[in-house]
Order: structure tokens, then sequence, then C-alpha cells
């Protein structure tokens, strides 16, 4: 890779960050203002998150008395997580400036490194909520693991590897593996667990606060002024790092194979487009559905360790 | 002298000397003494590990010491190669660890009595390391047997330190002593089948005659073997020694029992298995992947619900065994294919697991031995709050929880990843298509996944239940720093996880000389590539660790920056927390492990079938009053109350009945003997 190539795949990945950064918070104000329409409210608008992220910024910040640096630590860690994922998950290019970090491997496991942070936040708080959340949440996440690591077994098989950009590079080639049976059932078992680990609907009810349904809004509930407004960021870039991945996988088309800006802009438009479509879709399905209740939820996540497991058997024979 | 026989030379006198010093010296001296015998023998095990290792032992040519005569019917014979070499130098790292932390974990401890600073303990924990290092020192079948005894006995004694204070030591005592010696008498009956078929008892002698050996012949060998080596390294269902023997014994020897003579049971398996044997039928390999599987599944998911904090890393040991096990496993499946590629990036990954699980499992056995020592509890439901109180060993702690809970940026995360890179592919590196693999590959990598999941949860647990939040006892709100030493111990073993995190690298070319031991698995060196990034032979796709915890810290960093720029740095207020409407908080509000661990128990409760009681105290006056309500929860061990008990009964009705024949007279003695020689020669005279 010469200089130049290596400058330009900095900056994609740079462009990527910034894309997620300033793109994650409408892409929830989207899915909120949808909501409201179909449920025949009028909605704060598109650009609500935004405006509730610079009034957190600017608030005072508190610190519960009697917790430790983790609390402090953990939306940190979050956002970090978040950014480093944002920088290396190849959403508008596969050509990556380092080889060795975007392995699908990590990539699920540093999601998970944020999650375990803001748990033990929930649990440094020493109240029953924080407690309760970050119980429910790690035993979400002990199941939602399978089905993911099985998954991306499955979508390793047809090109060898379990790098992301090796994987949307090979599906970029031959379009056709995408209606594969493999692939279809890897998908399903992919979409339940995007809507597992951001807490979306039925798994977490994002905007609850009553406690007994509350995962995610547990164990942040002491946080707030710049604190909240990390995790609010992070929350929200976690969701669009997911669903962008999931189309990524699924239909990568428009993803730059080369370093022309030409090509970069379409990915970055693509991008913008696939993510936007699928955030309204997956909208557009929480309206029609109630939660469910937390101990229905390991039946729903089984369901969908059973599509990867069986994606896995038919990436053996039937390529 | 070369390396290996300085190190062994300076292992064993250190030993037998120290041991004999440290009984002589006065009391105060004891546990300085102890514990620089201890760091000293370890430090023999990492020269001679490091001489195993390095590149001045040719491919296949080991290191050789001969005593004539030193043993009863025998000769003493030392060979070390390069796999030998690697588990030296995991035994002698954990022993400097574990020793410098005695230093200061044997001296009297302000909440209750100490009997890990008694003079047969100080002495044996020496000579337990010198045992456990001349293990994979040892170069023929006596050698090895009588190594592996010496082993089980000092580490016996060790386990029955505390025998006075509490009476389930002595219960655990004997069911160590019990399982070890079911596990000796397998080891031995294997080798002795396996001497006698291959016509020689030293190691070079097994190697050259297991070819000529009948496959039923060399799979009696194997299997016995694997129960040996099996009970020793706490597979399923051999496993119940464990999660009582660990916890009783005093801190800095489980350290030594959960990291380094757990993974001599690896060592035994990899080499008699793979060394020895040559490797075998596929079966052999399926077998041991079915055992790794179960004993990963079922150790976790124990330690996911345990509320003793050292049983609970007892049980994660098991875990960690069964996904070595996973990967020797699947690395015979694929060696018995002749996918050789596959198998030897499959045992190089447990290898380095074996390396990975010593390193953190030292830190948190001796994490968990600061808590106890300080406090006098290993109840994580009655701690809490000890990130104030011990902020270094919660520091350090969080290091060693890291690394098992197989996250980014630890240690176990590399080592399973490289496990999980071998499964996966099974498809596209082999062209095998094989039903069986089809089917039982992608069953472990779900084991190993739900292994990730639930152990992830279980640290959690562990560290946030166990450090964070209030207190919730005054044992744990009165607990103090540990001294020095045992930071030093402590800091030694987060050090060595923190280099195997991000420089797994540095051990890739040790790792490509151990698989130079096993030509049955070998084909390419498997991690020859890695530099900064972590390549496999034979495998597409690459993980950098260094450049991931890299990548963290950068976008921390910028996190930081930004965020003080625009929101500025003005300090938080510190407020009271939401007590539920209350008026402050309580710590009897929190959460605490078992109530952690109930969405999982139930969720898991047809495998983990909890013992639950509620005692409803009612007023004398009226039914309706309720003075209190007591909730207890238990979670046995399942496998444990359904194989064992019938087990024992059987075993007693038998030496019951067996009673009958010594009924003291001397002339039925005689009788027996008679018969028994008679037996014997028509047994011989129908055979030849």
């Amino acid at each position: 890779m010469s200089t130049q190539d290596t400058v330009i795949s900095v900056a994609a990945a740079l462009v990527q960050v910034a894309l997620i950064v300033v793109g994650a918070p409408y892409l929830t104000g989207l899915m909120r203002q949808v909501r409201a329409r179909i449920e025949g409210r009028a909605g704060p608008g598109v650009g609500q998150p935004v405006r509730d992220l610079r009034k957190l910024l600017h608030k005072e910040a508190t610190r519960p008395e009697g917790t430790s640096v983790v609390f402090i630590a953990a939306p940190l860690i979050l956002m970090a997580s978040s950014i480093f994922l944002a920088a290396v998950i190849p959403f508008v290019s596969t050509v990556a400036a380092v080889g060795g970090v975007s392995d699908l491997f990590a990539v699920v496991a540093i999601l998970l490194l944020g999650t375990v942070s803001l748990a033990l936040a929930g649990l440094d708080t020493g109240t029953a909520f924080g407690g309760i959340g970050a119980s429910r949440e790690v035993t979400i996440i002990a199941l939602v693991e399978p089905t993911i690591l099985l998954a991306i077994f499955a979508l390793s098989v047809r090109v060898g590897s379990s790098d992301l950009t090796d994987i949307v590079a090979g599906t970029l080639a031959s379009p056709a593996q995408v209606l594969s049976p493999a692939s279809l059932l890897a998908a399903v078992a992919f979409a339940v667990v995007i809507i597992a680990e951001a807490g979306r609907l039925p798994v977490d009810n994002p905007s609850t606060h009553l406690e007994l349904t509350m995962v995610h809004e547990a164990m942040v509930l002491e946080y707030s002024g710049r604190d909240l407004a990390m995790v609010e960021l992070a929350a929200s870039m976690r969701l669009a790092l997911l669903l962008g991945l999931g189309v990524n996988l699924f239909a990568p088309w428009g993803v730059a194979t080369s370093l022309t800006p030409l090509a970069l802009l379409l990915g970055v438009v693509m991008l913008i487009v696939k993510v936007a479509l699928v955030g309204v879709a997956l909208a557009v399905f929480e309206v029609f559905m109630a939660k469910l209740r937390l101990f229905r939820v390991p039946e729903l996540l089984a369901g969908s360790l059973l599509f990867a497991l069986l994606a896995v058997v038919a990436s053996y024979f039937l390529t | 002298m070369t390396l290996i026989g300085a190190g062994l030379t300076m292992a064993a006198a250190g030993a037998l000397l120290g041991a004999l010093a440290i009984t002589l010296v006065p009391q105060r001296m004891r546990p300085v003494a102890g514990g620089l015998v201890t760091a000293v023998v370890g430090i023999g095990g990492v020269i001679a590990g490091v001489g195993g290792l390095s590149g001045t032992v040719l491919a296949g040519a080991a290191w050789t010491r001969i005593a004539p005569g030193l043993l009863p019917l025998g000769d003493a014979r030392l060979s070390v190669d390069a796999l030998s070499g690697v588990f030296l130098l995991l035994v002698g790292g954990v022993a400097i660890a574990a020793g410098i932390y005695g230093i200061g974990y044997t001296t009297e401890a302000a909440h209750h009595e100490n009997p890990a600073g008694s003079r047969t303990t100080q002495a044996t924990v020496p000579l337990f390391v010198a045992s456990m290092l001349f293990v994979p020192a040892s170069g023929s079948v006596t050698t090895l047997l009588v190594v592996w005894e010496l082993m089980a006995l000092t580490s016996l004694v060790l386990v029955l330190t505390e025998h006075r204070l509490r009476p389930s030591v002595r219960d655990a005592g004997l069911w160590y002593a019990g399982m070890t010696h079911a596990g000796l008498v397998a080891i031995m009956t294997g080798l002795v089948v396996f001497a006698a078929g291959a016509g020689g008892e030293t190691f070079d002698a097994l190697r050259e005659g297991a070819a000529g050996m009948s496959p039923a012949q060399r799979s009696t060998v194997f299997v016995l073997i694997l129960i040996g080596f099996g009970a020793k390294a706490g597979l399923v269902p051999l496993h119940v020694w464990l999660p009582r023997a660990h916890p009783e014994a005093p801190s800095h020897v489980s350290a030594l029992m959960s990291a380094a003579m757990v993974a001599l049971g690896i060592y035994g398996l990899i080499r008699v298995g793979f060394d020895l044997l040559g490797g075998g039928p596929r079966w052999w390999g399926l077998l041991v992947l079915a055992i790794g599987a179960v004993s990963a599944l079922f150790g976790v998911l124990q330690a996911s619900v345990a509320t003793d904090l050292k049983r609970l890393l007892a049980y994660s040991t098991t875990e960690n065994v069964g996904l070595m096990a996973i990967g020797i496993g699947a690395a015979g499946v694929f060696a018995s294919d002749g996918n050789r590629a596959l198998a030897g990036v499959l045992m190089a990954a447990a290898v380095l697991h074996a390396l990975n699980h010593a390193a953190f499992k030292t830190l948190l056995f001796l994490g968990a031995g600061s808590v106890l020592r300080s406090t006098g509890l290993r109840n994580l439901d009655a701690l809490g709050g000890l990130v104030r109180r011990m902020p270094f060993t919660t520091a350090l702690f969080g290091i060693g929880a890291l690394g098992a809970a197989a996250l980014p940026p630890g240690n176990g995360f590399v080592s399973e990843w490289v496990l999980l890179q071998g499964l996966i592919h099974s498809v596209s590196v082999g062209v095998s298509t094989d039903p069986i693999v089809a089917a039982s590959i992608p069953v472990a990598v779900g084991v190993v996944a739900l292994t990730a999941g639930l152990g992830v949860a279980t640290f959690v647990k562990a560290f946030g239940v166990g450090f964070l939040a209030q207190p919730r006892s005054t044992a744990a709100a009165n607990a103090n720093e540990s001294p020095l030493p045992m930071r030093l111990g402590m800091g030694l073993a987060a050090a060595s996880c923190a280099v195997l995190a991000v420089a797994p690298a540095a051990v890739g070319g040790s790792l490509d000389r151990v698989l130079d031991v096993l030509p049955a698995v070998r084909d390419t060196a498997p991690l020859a590539d890695s530099a900064v990034t972590l390549r496999l032979a034979g495998i597409q796709g690459s993980m950098s660790p260094l450049l991931i915890a890299l990548g963290l810290g950068l976008a921390a960093v910028l996190v930081v920056g930004v965020t003080r720029r625009i929101a500025g740095r003005a300090p938080r207020r510190v407020v009271g927390v939401w007590a539920n409407g209350g008026p402050e908080r309580n710590s009897r509000q929190e959460l605490t492990a078992t109530s952690f661990a109930e969405p999982l128990t139930r969720v898991f409760d047809d495998v983990l079938r909890p013992e639950q009681d509620i005692d409803v105290t009612q007023y004398a006056e009226s039914a309706y009053l309720i003075e209190s309500v007591t909730y207890r929860q238990r979670v046995p061990d399942r496998l444990e109350a359904a194989m064992y008990p019938p087990l024992l009964a059987t075993v007693e009705a038998w030496g019951r009945w067996s009673r009958r024949l010594a009924n003291g007279r001397v002339h039925h003695y005689l009788a027996y003997g008679f018969i028994g020689l008679l037996g014997a020669l028509v047994f011989v005279a129908v055979t030849t």
C-alpha cells in the first residue's frame, strides 16, 4: 500500500467516525419521529436527540456518593469502544489502513466490552436499580453471544475468513451468495442479535422508565450532565453501528473497494441511505411489538440460536 | 552446564535445602524464608523452561540426564524438550508470583488464625513446586509416576493446612486424596500397559514402540491416561475435587494448584496422547472434544451462579481446562483427517490458553486471597465496597477478570480467538465436509460462545458485586489493603497478563517449537508470521491485540479531550442516590451475588436445579403478621449428586463384602494364597 493510499484510508476511517458520531443521534431522532407519526403524534422532530445532547453537555454533572472510578470511566469506555468500532468496521471502504483490527470476533468482543463497562457502573452505584439492570443485561448478552459467534461462523465460511473486510469484499465480488440458505438463515439470526444488543423492542424498551421493564435505562439511571450525554450518544452510536454492520454484511452494495474519491463518496451516501432505511423499518416494526417479559426473552434468543446453528450446518452442506 | 541443567538443579537443591532451612529458622523469619525459597525454586523452573524453549535445543533432540539407581527398580531419567519447556516456564512463573505473595500472606492475619504460616505448610510449598517442575521434566514412566505422586502428596498436605479451622477442609482433603489416587491408578495402569506393549519404559522407547502396538492396546492406553490426567486437570465428571480443594487451600496454594498443577494434566494428555502415542484414530479427538465441551459449559454455568469467590474461580478453572480440551480434541480430529495445518493452530491455541489461564487465574486467586486475608470472607454476598478500602487489589483483580472474561484487551481473548479461528476454518481450509465434523464443530463453536457469554456474566458478578458498590458486612467495610509482598506478587501476575494480552506473538516462536515436538499435529509453524499482528498459518484473517488496545486508548483520549473542550472540566457534584423513594440508600437494597445471578439461575434451572427454601415466621398473635422471612438458595453440583453417591455406595458395599474374607483365621489366609498361586499358574499355562 502506498503512502497516499494509507493517508486516504485513514481519512476514510475518520470520515466513518465523523459520520457515525454526527449521524447516530439523527438516526435515533428519525426512528422516534417515524414511531411518533405512526402512533398519531406530531413528534419532536428528527433533531431532538441532538438538542438533548447539547443541553446535557452544558448541564452540571453529578456523581452519586460512594461511587468509584468505575462509574466515571464507564461512559468513557463505552464511547471509546464505539468510536474505535466506527473507525474499523468497513462501512465506507473495504481498504483498511491497518490490518488485524477488523476481525468480526474482535468487533463483537469490543461491543461487549462497552456493555460490560456499563453493567459494572450500574453495580457500582450500589442501588437496586443499577444492580437489576446490570444483572438483566449480562443475562441477555450471555445468551446472545452464542448466536453472534455462530452467525459469524456461517458468514465466514463462504469467504474463508472472519475478517469483516474480507467478508464484505467477498460478498461484493459474488453477490449471489447473499441468497444462499446459509446467508439468509444467518441474516435472521443476526437481526435478532442486533435487536437484543441495541436494546430495542421486544427485548428492551428504550423509552421505558418503569422499573419492571428497564434494562439499559436502569443501569444508567444515576448519570447526569456530560456523563449522561456520553451514554446517550454512545447508545445511539451502537445502534447505528449495529445497523450499519448488519446492512454491510448482507447488502454491502455501495461500499468502496478502491480509494477513489467518487467511490468513497458513493460509499458514504449509500451507507446513510441504507442505515436510514433499515432504521425506519425497525421503527415501524417496533410500533407493532410489545416488550417481551424478561423470562420470555431467552426463548426468542434460543430461536435465533437455532437459526444460526442451521446457518452453519447449511453452509457445510448447501454451498 | 546448560540452562536446563542449571535451572533444574537450582529447583531441586533450592527446594530440599530451602525446606530444611524453613524448618530451622525462627517463626518470625519463616514467611520471608518460605516465600523466597519458593520464588527461587520458581526461578529455577523458569530458567529450565527458557532453556527448553530456546533454539539451542535442536528439534526433536531433547536434553536428557540419567541418574542410575536413584529410584527403586529403575533409573531416574530426566528429559526436557520444548513441550516440557513451556510447562516448566508456566509452573515456574506461577511459583514466583505465589512465592513472593506468600511472604505477606503467611504472616499473622488480623481477623483470624493463619495456619498458612505453620512450619509444615511453609516447608511443603517449595517441595510441591519442585515436584510439579519435575513432572514435565521427567523422561521415563517410573520417574513420571514418582514425581506425580510426590506432587499429589505435597499438595494434599497443603490442602489440609487449615483443617483445624473448618471441618469442610477435612472433607475436601478426603475427596482430593480419593480422586487424585484414583487418577494415579488410571495413569499407572495406562502407562504400564503402554510400557509392556512398547517394550521399554523410557519415553524414547515408548515413542518407538508405540507404532508397533495393536490399535486396541493403544486405545486402552489412551482412555486410561485420559481418565488419569483428566482427573488432575479437573475435566467433568472427574472435577468434583476441584471446587472443594481449591477453595479450602491457602490462597497462594490455590493459585499454584489451579493455575499450574491443573495445567500439568493437560501436559500429560498432550505428552502421552500426541507425542508418545503419536496421535490416534479420530474418535480419540472426538472423545476429548466432547469431554472438553461438557466441562467448559458445566464449569462456567456453576461459576456463574456460585457465591463463594474461590469456588467460583475453581469452577472457572474447569471451564478453562474444558476450552483447552476442546482445542486438543479438535486438533486430534483434524490431525487424524490429515489436516495438520488446522490441527497445529488448534494445539497452539490450547497451549496458549494454558499460559493465559495460568496468568489470570494466579492473579485472581491471589486477589481472592487478599480479600480473604483482609476480611475473612469468601462469600460474595457479604463483600462489596472493597474498591475504596483495597484499591490496588481491586484494580489488579479487574485486570485478571478482564482476562478471564475473554474480553479485549485482556489476555484470555487472544487464545479464545485463536481457538475459534481454528474451529471455524474447518470447512474452508480442509475439504472435509464429513457429517461428524459438520455436526461437532458448530456445536463446539456454540459451546465456546456460550462459555464466553456466561464467563462475562460470571466475572461481572465477581468484580462488580464483590469489589464495587457498598460493603454488605462490617468485615468488608473495615477491609485493609494488603502488605507490599502480596501486592508485588499480584503485580507480577498482572504484568504477565498484560504482556500476553498485547504481545502474544512474543510466545509465537516458542509455540512453534512446542509443536515441533508433536509431528502428528504439526505442519507448518502456526504462528510463524506473527509480529504485532497475530497471523495463523493456512488461515486467512488476522488480529492485532496491540493495535486494538492502542486504538481503544486513542479513542478514549479523544473522547476525554473533546468532552472537556465542549462541556468543561467542572468537578462532578456529589449527590445522594435514588433510594427507591426511601430516605437513604441501604446496603441491604443492593444486589447480592445470588440475586445478580437469579435470572441465569432461572434460565438454566433445568440443568442447575437450585434448592430454595423460604421460611416465613409469623407472630404468635396473628398468622397475618409476618415477623421474618428467610430465603436460602443452594446450587449443588448436579453431576456430582447424580454420579458419585451410587458409585461410593457400590464401593462401600464391595468393601463390606470383602471384609468377610478377612476373618482373622490364618489357615484361610494361607488357602487364599494357595488358590491365588494356582490361578496364576493355570492362567500362565493357558495363555502360553
